[in-house]
């Protein structure tokens, strides 16, 4: 039987000397899961956006053919495909749907294109396909602004506006990587739920292997533009052939060894009933409801301990961290730092706590001022410490760099280097003043899955070596049981769980974490 | 490639008009403001290049002195409209609050004007002269700027790494110069660039309605005001101003664009 998809030898490039995708060979057979797994850079997405014709400006389709239910796709027939014959999901909820038009219009467009139905046919279908991707009230979603939801559940309307013109197949494009752990398994188990009921087969473009384990039939890896193994997931994942795929498999985060026990000491930085309440927003003559944060939390950290807190997008880890470093201002409660309260100190008086906390934080893109090098980055922080000469201060910049993994690269602009690369310079920049605690924000959920697997170990080995304290702050309990000694489990901008590491993880008691755990893929039993 | 062909061109261009208005005074073929009535308004020859004007002064002398005061009042102009600007941009866009709102009201209300009313009703009460012109446009184009600046420096303060300098306890006005200033940089020399022309034209402007840079002493915008009646009868007298005019613009648009990708580290 003929596959639905048959890719043959599939090139493309940008110009003569890059080749993005060389040579690709696969087929998608109707109603399978197939996984496309690569770094980035692999040309994975490349690939796919060649089958439904939507490459960016500069590649182009240079060789190979595309074969997709019995008909050759060209530049002529492939916008009769789209909506039909191949839906696409695309990574970024945020940006995905027009922020101008409601909610209703956009899903129509694509049915008063390819379908018979008109008017209030329309409007059935939109509201019974939104009721089926959980949308509580669907005749008041045809109405909203995208802005009206958030990023999960914009990804469920994506979903259903792609899935409306019933395609036989669909391409998503990493599409839970901006999204948290329990969201995301929402949104995956509702993909595949809706394409098992109308037989769509599904390109999963991912960088997550363990989403593979959970999800896919087949899986291809590429890397540099190339498909380097093939096989059925579990096997692949499983019994790799390739030392690519390996690495891979060995980048998916384990838990590591117990922590050992430490002696009571006094804690080192510690939240008393603290409260962040954000102003509502000001319409014209009223102002909105005030969203309160984080509600009367306690929370503390001792010293070289390493504390990860945990809790979905909105469930206020982020603004309790940043307001026990005083970057948000807190409505109420005390932050006690060794013991004295720095909740309302200013200025000058500042200076100390903030030469002893540092913070690194998610996006290694808009943390490093993009004017300065590498060297100017690392050495800024060393300019409150006059005792300093500059022949010190220089080599004290050196040997940080050199301790990350970067040595060489201080004439470099941030530009100039990786994702990971960018994030070791914002550690090192945090460590150069060797802080008492480190407040670490999601710092490995912006990478690829080998590149966690870096940064996580540098993390450990820099805070065995140095024996800073260490607040992770993750969505992501994979990564949090490598590294963290302590679970704090947040939700609605309280903590509803605290423990030790293996303690939460092996015996949740409240049922928040219990999904968390259960959201997070695993290779093991998933 | 096209940085390299940008600064050649744009160079030569501003580096010959620059050459020419400092030396000007020790090599114009005539006087530029000696009067010859005999030779009223004689076309381009052998003895006077680009004719005469309508008192018989060389035009191409007068031409090469007047590029000394275009220029200065152009560059002198954008460098106050900058300074004011980029002060109150900053400041608006960094602090926020009560600062933002007074700022930006002031702002808005001189942007409301048309900027050449606003110069003309502050020449008045100045007088007409070449400082007088330098400060009343160059208040006129401040709140173009000062908006500018507010617009980037909104966008760049919700980045990560003007909080990590606050987190290493850098103060706010270290982190407004060091970090803040530096990544406008890209919107404003294109601004500036622009707006050298702009002055130059404005500048022609006020002339044109007798609060220029005041005769007998020429400028490009002088000449070009005094050439209107003359537009038939003796086209060169506005066509030679005017050329200049167009080729310095050239010149510093290119030289602006060269110089936004060369202080991007991107590039």
């Amino acid at each position: 039987m003929m596959p639905l998809l048959r890719v043959a030898a599939l090139r493309v490039t940008a110009g003569p000397s890059f080749a993005a995708v060389e040579g690709a060979s696969f087929d998608v057979a109707a109603g399978e899961i197939l996984a496309l797994v690569g770094e980035s850079g692999s040309g994975k997405t490349a690939m796919a956006r060649a089958v439904i014709g939507l490459l960016p400006p500069g590649l182009a389709v240079t060789g190979g053919s595309i074969v997709f239910d019995g008909a050759e796709v060209t530049a002529k027939t492939v916008r009769a495909l789209r909506g039909p014959g191949i839906g696409m999901v695309f990574q970024e909820p945020m940006t995905s749907l027009n922020p101008a038009v409601p909610i209703g219009v956009q899903m129509a467009e694509g049915l008063a294109l390819h379908t018979p139905l008109r008017g209030a046919e329309i409007n059935a279908a939109c509201r019974a396909m939104l009721a089926r991707v959980g949308i509580a009230d669907p005749a008041a979603c045809l109405n909203a602004y995208p802005h009206e939801f958030s990023g999960g559940m914009r990804q469920r309307i994506m979903l259903a506006s792609v899935m409306l013109l019933r395609p036989k197949l669909l391409i998503a494009d990493e599409p839970t990587t901006a999204l948290d752990t329990l969201t995301q398994a929402e949104v995956l188990d509702l993909m595949v739920g809706l394409t098992r009921e109308h037989c769509s087969a599904v390109l999963l473009i991912t960088h997550n292997l363990a989403l593979v384990a959970r999800y896919a039939d087949r899986a291809l890896v590429m890397r540099r533009g190339r498909i380097v193994e093939e096989g059925k997931a579990r096997a692949l994942l499983t019994a790799p052939r390739e030392a690519y795929t390996r690495a891979l498999v060995d980048a998916l985060p384990r838990r590591g060894p117990p922590p050992l026990p430490r002696a009571p000491s006094e804690p080192l930085l510690r939240a008393e009933a603290l409260r962040v309440d954000f102003a509502g927003r000001r319409r014209f003559f009223v102002r909105g409801r005030a969203v309160q944060a984080v509600r009367g939390v306690n929370l503390a950290v001792h010293t070289g301990e390493s504390v990860a807190l945990v809790g979905g997008s909105g469930s206020g880890k982020t603004t309790l961290g940043r307001a026990m470093l005083r970057l948000v201002e807190p409505s109420s409660g005390r932050i006690l730092f060794r013991g004295q309260d720095i909740s309302t100190l200013r200025g000058a008086a500042l200076l100390p706590f903030r030469m002893a906390c540092q913070i690194v934080f998610q996006d290694p893109y808009s943390s490093l001022d993009p004017r300065m090098r590498v060297a100017q980055i690392v050495d800024e922080p060393l300019r409150h410490m006059r005792r300093l000469s500059s022949v010190e201060r220089a080599r004290r910049v050196e040997a940080m760099l050199d301790s990350v993994g970067l040595a060489g690269f201080g004439k470099r602009h941030p530009h100039a280097l990786s994702g990971g690369q960018r994030q070791r310079v914002a550690i090192a920049r945090a460590l150069v003043r060797n802080p008492d605690f480190v407040l670490a924000d999601e710092p490995v959920s912006a990478l690829d899955m080998t590149i966690q697997k870096q940064i996580l170990t540098l993390l450990r080995t820099l805070q065995r070596a140095r024996g800073f304290a260490c607040l992770f702050i993750s969505h992501d309990l994979a990564a949090v049981g490598e590294i963290a000694d302590r679970v704090v489990v947040m939700q609605h901008g309280e903590v509803v769980e605290e423990g030790d590491r293996d303690a939460v993880f092996d015996a949740p008691r409240h049922p928040y974490t219990r999904a968390l755990l259960d959201a997070a893929p695993r290779l093991e039993g998933g | 490639m096209r940085l390299r062909l940008n600064l050649l061109i744009g160079g030569t261009l501003l580096g010959i008009v620059t050459a020419i208005a400092i030396t000007a005074a020790f090599w114009t073929p005539y006087a530029p403001r000696a009067i010859n009535l005999r030779r009223r308004l004689n076309a381009p020859s052998g003895t006077h290049w680009l004719g005469t004007d309508e008192f018989g002064r060389d035009v191409l002398s007068r031409l090469m002195v007047g590029a000394e005061t275009s220029l200065t009042v152009a560059a002198v102009t954008v460098l106050v409209a900058l300074c004011i600007g980029v002060l109150i941009g900053l400041l608006a866009g960094f602090f926020r609050g009560w600062v933002d709102r007074a700022l930006m009201a002031l702002n808005d209300a001189l942007l409301a004007f048309p900027g050449i009313l606003l110069a003309l009703g502050l020449l008045t009460v100045i007088g007409p002269s070449k400082w007088g012109i330098v400060l009343a446009l160059g208040l006129a184009y401040a709140p173009a700027v000062a908006r500018v600046v507010r617009g980037s420096v909104l966008s760049l303060r919700e980045r990560e790494f003007i909080e990590a300098s606050r987190a290493l306890g850098n103060s706010e006005l270290y982190t407004l110069w060091r970090h803040v200033l530096p990544n406008c940089v890209s919107p404003l020399t294109v601004l500036a660039t622009s707006m050298f022309g702009w002055v130059i034209l404005s500048e022609s402007a006020l002339s044109f309605l007798g609060l220029g840079v005041p005769p007998p002493a020429p400028s490009w915008g002088n000449m070009l005001a005094t050439a209107r009646p003359f537009l038939e009868s003796a086209t060169w007298l506005s066509i030679a101003p005017g050329v200049m005019i167009a080729l310095c613009l050239l010149g510093t648009n290119l030289l602006g664009d060269a110089l936004r990708d060369w202080l991007d580290p991107r590039t």
